[in-house]
């Protein structure tokens, strides 16, 4: 065989293993999404429930909590940013990452400063790289999120609020993560989970025409609505971890389905390249031959003479 | 028949136990409460302890519920709690290991967690 026919042989081998493992990650990325999709809905109930009752509490009394009065001049920022903990996902994480900086741009052009909390590798490897600081870090969660770990990022992040602006406390809490409409279509958005601004969470609960009734809150509206918000915030954030989580699925299916098709056409030109070098080694030997047979041929001619 | 109120208990992964009721008793942070269909809209905290909810067909359903808030309006219950548990789904020499492990180690809130289940499984 050939020099240029064996390269094109390995080559092709080289691309098909690839190829194998690609469609694997594909297939598997493809089953994973159903699976985080049915978890998505599994938590909606307790999401709307909850929604339901801190709108109740927020809208059935005249409390004034910490947690829904924004402050009069906010200095200080909390921004919670979801990325993956691994890669092969395409665009996923470098697109979270720039939503976070152009409203790290935002905050900081209203005067505010921003501490930066991570979920994901991929983040921290980010920051790390540039030498950003970052407040806290949490990984190994993101291809499949409980609620413990929900809960695990929002305590730092409600004492940070809870605590007072001139002792390192915030004045704000946004997030952003990767909401997941459709298996083709997956945004990064950004949205602030507090101060609660009611208008939303009304929106949010679809319950804006519905009039809530007086309750009678047990032990007392302050005391619920205290009980309440940690709560909501937990939940807010692992409904964003479930769908930043199928959004990762679906980032990383689509990245594979298109190296597979690429390897596909790779290996297609290479074959045709492999076939043509064949042909012109083919070629080669039989012109070698006659022109070897033709040589012997006049010389036997000529010696018969 | 008794008039009836719409039970929802959901966990926040799931959805425990939906359907009718007549009474349901749960512990709030300055009580027992019990609501009957007609109650007074409410929305109280709740102690981690074990829900009863008596049935339209006259079954008893218990619950561990670990935390977590009720909520009454327009003869809707709903109970909402991280974590919760129907007392059939409780695995009681788990739990019961649970707590033996968590005294030796005195570890509050898991000992807390599995004297809620077995409590559950006793009212059950």
């Amino acid at each position: 065989m050939g020099a240029q026919l064996r390269v094109y042989k390995r080559r092709i081998q080289a691309v098909t293993a690839t190829k194998k493992i690609t469609k694997a990650m594909e297939m598997i990325a493809a089953s994973r999404i159903v699976k985080a999709q049915r978890k998505v809905t599994a938590s909606m109930p307790y999401a709307t429930e909850l929604t339901r009752a801190v709108t109740a509490v927020a809208t059935g009394s005249t409390t004034k909590h910490p947690l829904t009065t924004e402050a009069d001049a906010p200095a200080r920022a909390a921004v919670l940013l979801l990325t993956s903990d691994r890669g092969l996902a395409g665009g996923y994480s470098s697109n979270a990452i720039k939503a976070a900086e152009r409203l790290r741009e935002r905050l900081a052009a209203e005067g505010k400063e921003v501490d930066t909390y991570i979920v994901g590798r991929k983040g921290v490897a980010y920051y790390g790289f540039r030498e950003r600081k970052v407040a806290e870090s949490w990984t190994g969660f993101t291809d499949s999120p409980e609620y413990g770990d929900a809960k695990k990022i929002a305590a730092p992040l409600i004492e940070s609020i809870t605590k007072d602006t001139a002792e390192g406390g915030v004045d704000e809490l946004h997030i952003v993560y990767t909401e997941f409409v459709s298996m083709m279509t997956q945004n990064a958005v950004d949205g602030r989970m507090l101060p609660l601004s009611l208008d939303q969470v009304v929106e949010e609960s679809g319950a804006k025409d519905e009039i809530l009734p007086l309750f009678d809150f047990e032990p007392s509206a302050e005391d619920v609505l205290d009980a309440l918000l940690p709560r909501y915030v937990e939940s807010r954030i692992y409904n964003a971890l479930l769908q930043a989580a199928a959004s990762e699925h679906a980032a990383r299916r689509r990245a594979m389905k298109s190296a597979t098709d690429n390897a596909g056409d790779l290996i297609k030109s290479l074959s045709r390249l492999a076939n043509a070098a064949r042909q012109a080694e083919i070629t080669q030997e039989i012109s070698e031959i006659v022109g070897g047979a033709g040589a012997l041929a006049d010389a036997s001619a000529g010696s018969d003479k | 028949m008794a008039a009836e109120l719409h039970v929802e208990l959901v966990a926040a992964d799931r959805s425990v136990w939906s359907g009718e009721a007549t009474l349901v008793v749960a512990r709030t942070t300055s009580g027992d409460i019990g609501v009957m269909p007609g109650h007074q809209p409410l929305l109280g905290v709740l102690e981690s302890g074990p829900v009863t909810i008596r049935t339209g067909d006259g079954r008893t359903v218990v619950a561990a519920v670990h935390g977590g808030f009720i909520s009454f309006a327009d003869n809707k219950l709903s109970l909402l709690a991280e974590i919760a548990e129907l007392a059939v789904e409780i695995d009681v020499q788990r739990a019961e290991r649970a707590l033996e492990r968590a005294k030796s180690d005195t570890d509050g809130a898991a000992e807390r967690r599995a004297d809620v289940r077995l409590r559950a499984v006793a009212v059950h």
